[in-house]
C-alpha cells in the first residue's frame, strides 16, 4: 500500500473524494493556488439563509490537496458561512487524523478555497 | 492483485543468484580482508573476485583501476571532490551537465563554496548534451567535467564517445556517472574514453551498500574519507564483504545476460510507449530512440505525478515513480524536467516506468488500462 506518510483518513478521501465536481451559477465561487506550484483548488457553494447547503470542488494537486479538499467540503456543508470561515487548515488536518509536515500548505490552501468563496457570496449578497 | 513493480530505478530485489553466492560472506567467511589470518584471507580473495568482475563489465584495464565504495553517492563524491582537490595545480574549475544527479551536483556546488567555479552544461530538450556547445563551454582550467552515461528520470543516453574526444582534446577528465546504465547496456571505458566511471551494486541485482569508482591508471585523487588506509588509502573503512561479493556476483550475471534481456526489456519498453502515448494529451520525456532498455517516461497534462503513484500503487498495486515537487523533499521539482525546458507546471505531472527482470510482456496491458484510468479519474478530479 501506498505510504507517503498519510493517514488512513487521508488516503481513504484520496480514493473517495466527496463532493467533486461544480455547481452551475454558483452562490459563491473559490479558486486558489497555481498549476506552476502544484496545487490549483475550485470551491463552488450554494447558500441559503447563509447556510452552505451545497458545495463542489475541483482540484489539481498532490494526494493530500485532494483528500483536504473532499474533507472541507464535508465539514462545511451544513454550516452557517460565518462558523465555515473560521474554518482553519489544523481544524481540517485534524480532522484527517494529521498530515505529513511537509504538507500543511495544502491543507491551507482547501480552507483558504472555502473562505474565497464564502467572500465571493457575501460580495454578490451586498452588492 | 498481482504486484507490479516498476520502480527499478528506485531499488531493486537481489537476484536470488547474487545472494546464494555472497551469503557465505555473512556466515563462515566473514572475515576482515585486513586481516593477516586465513579467514582475511578469504575475504580478501573474495573483494579482489569482485574487483576483477566489475572491471570485465566495464571494460578496464585491469581490476586495479577499480575502487570499491559504499554506492554511487559516495562514488561520486570521491570522483568530484578527490579529482577536483587533488589536481588544483590545473585550475578552480568543475563542470557537470544539467541533468546529472543530486549526488553529483551537490558535491559540486559544495566546491564551489570553497572558491571553485561552477559550469553548467545545459542539454537538450530530449535531454542530450550538446556537444558543439560543450565545445565552446569547456575551459582547459577546468579540471573535471561530469557527465553521466544514462539518465534515471527521462531514461537519455548520452553521446559519451563524442564528449570524451571533446574533453580529452582541452586535455580534462571525464568522469561518467553510469549508475543507471551499468549493467543495463554495454559500456567499454577505454574504447569510450572514459576516465572516472560510477557504478552502484543494487542498480545491477546486486546488494545495497556498495558500489564502485573506476579510475584510470595514471588519474590522481584526494582521499576524502581518511582513516585505515583501506582502497589504496582513498577509501578507508572496512569494506562491506557481503555486499561487495554481491556486487561482483551481480556485474559478472549482468555481462553475461545483458544481450539477451536488453532485447526483452526493450519489447517492452516500447509495447508501453506506444500504448501509453495513446492517452490523450500525454507525452514522452526524454530521448525516443536513445533511451534505456528499461524505462519509459512521460508526463501528462492537466494532473499532478504524487496523486498518480499514488493512484496506481492503491487501485492497482503498481509502483511507480515521479519527478513531481509534491513527492520531494524539497518541494520543487525535478531538476532534470526543468533543464529539459519543461514548465514548473508540465514538470509535475511526470510519471517514471523502470522495468526489471521480473517484468514481462504480458503485464502491458494490465499497466496501461492502469495507467488510462489513473489519468482519466485524476483529470475528473483537477480543474485544468
Amino acid at each position: 500500500m501506498a505510504q507517503v506518510g498519510y493517514s488512513k483518513k487521508v488516503l481513504e478521501h484520496f480514493l473517495n473524494p466527496r463532493n467533486v465536481g461544480t455547481i452551475e451559477n454558483p452562490d459563491g465561487y473559490g479558486k486558489v493556488g497555481n498549476p506552476v506550484c502544484g496545487d490549483l483548488m475550485e470551491m463552488f457553494i450554494r447558500v441559503k439563509d447563509d447556510i452552505i447547503t451545497d458545495i463542489k470542488f475541483r482540484t489539481f494537486g498532490c494526494g493530500s490537496a485532494i483528500a483536504t479538499s473532499s474533507m472541507v467540503t464535508e465539514m462545511a456543508k451544513g454550516m452557517h458561512v460565518d462558523q465555515a470561515m473560521k474554518l482553519t487548515r489544523d481544524d481540517v488536518a485534524n480532522e484527517l487524523e494529521g498530515l505529513p509536515p511537509q504538507k500543511m500548505h495544502c491543507s491551507n490552501l482547501a480552507a483558504d478555497a472555502l473562505h474565497e468563496a464564502i467572500k465571493d457570496y457575501k460580495r454578490k449578497k451586498e452588492g | 492483485m498481482e504486484k507490479i513493480y516498476l520502480d527499478h530505478a528506485s531499488a531493486m530485489s537481489v537476484d536470488p543468484r547474487v545472494l546464494e553466492f555472497a551469503k557465505q560472506y555473512l556466515k563462515e567467511d566473514f572475515g576482515n580482508p585486513s586481516s593477516l589470518h586465513s579467514v582475511g584471507l578469504t575475504a580478501k580473495r573474495a573483494i579482489e573476485d569482485a574487483r576483477k568482475k566489475v572491471a570485465e563489465l566495464i571494460n578496464a584495464e585491469n581490476e586495479t583501476c577499480i575502487l570499491i565504495t559504499g554506492g554511487a553517492t559516495e562514488s561520486n563524491n570521491l570522483a568530484i571532490k578527490g579529482t577536483a582537490l587533488r589536481n588544483i595545480g590545473k585550475g578552480k574549475k568543475v563542470a557537470a551537465s544539467a541533468i546529472e544527479h543530486i549526488s553529483v551536483l551537490n558535491p559540486m556546488k559544495e566546491l564551489q563554496k570553497s572558491g571553485f567555479e561552477l559550469t553548467i552544461i545545459p542539454v537538450d530538450s530530449t535531454g542530450l548534451v550538446e556537444s558543439e556547445k560543450l565545445n565552446d563551454i569547456l575551459t582547459k582550467d577546468t579540471t573535471l567535467t561530469s557527465i553521466m552515461y544514462a539518465n534515471n528520470e527521462i531514461g537519455t543516453i548520452e553521446p559519451i564517445k563524442k564528449i570524451s574526444e571533446i574533453v580529452h582534446k582541452k586535455g580534462l577528465y571525464l568522469h561518467v556517472d553510469a549508475t543507471a546504465a551499468a549493467g543495463r547496456i554495454p559500456i567499454d571505458v577505454q574504447n569510450e574514453g572514459i576516465d572516472l566511471l560510477t557504478l552502484s551494486s543494487n542498480d545491477m541485482y546486486g546488494p545495497q551498500g556498495a558500489g564502485a569508482l573506476y579510475i584510470k591508471p595514471g588519474i590522481k585523487l584526494q582521499s576524502i574519507l581518511p582513516g585505515g588506509g583501506q582502497e589504496r588509502g582513498l577509501r578507508s573503512g572496512t569494506e562491506n564483504l557481503f555486499a561487495v561479493a554481491g556486487m561482483g556476483e551481480a556485474a559478472r550475471i549482468a555481462k553475461d545476460e545483458m544481450e539477451q534481456e536488453k532485447k526483452r526489456l526493450e519489447e517492452i519498453r516500447d509495447k508501453l510507449i506506444s500504448e501509453i502515448l495513446k492517452i490523450d494529451k500525454s507525452y514522452l520525456t526524454g530521448h525516443p530512440t536513445q533511451r534505456l532498455p528499461h524505462h519509459a517516461s512521460f508526463r501528462f497534462s492537466g494532473i499532478e505525478g504524487e496523486s498518480i503513484l499514488l493512484n496506481m500503487d492503491m487501485i492497482y498495486n503498481i509502483q511507480v515513480s515521479t519527478g513531481s515537487a509534491c513527492s520531494s523533499k524539497t518541494l520543487e521539482p525535478s531538476h532534470v524536467l526543468l533543464a529539459i525546458g519543461l514548465k514548473h507546471e508540465e514538470a509535475h505531472g511526470s510519471m517514471v516506468l523502470t522495468l526489471g527482470r521480473a517484468n514481462k510482456v504480458e503485464q502491458v496491458p494490465m499497466i496501461t488500462k492502469a495507467v488510462k484510468e489513473t489519468v482519466e479519474r485524476l483529470r475528473k478530479l483537477s480543474p485544468l
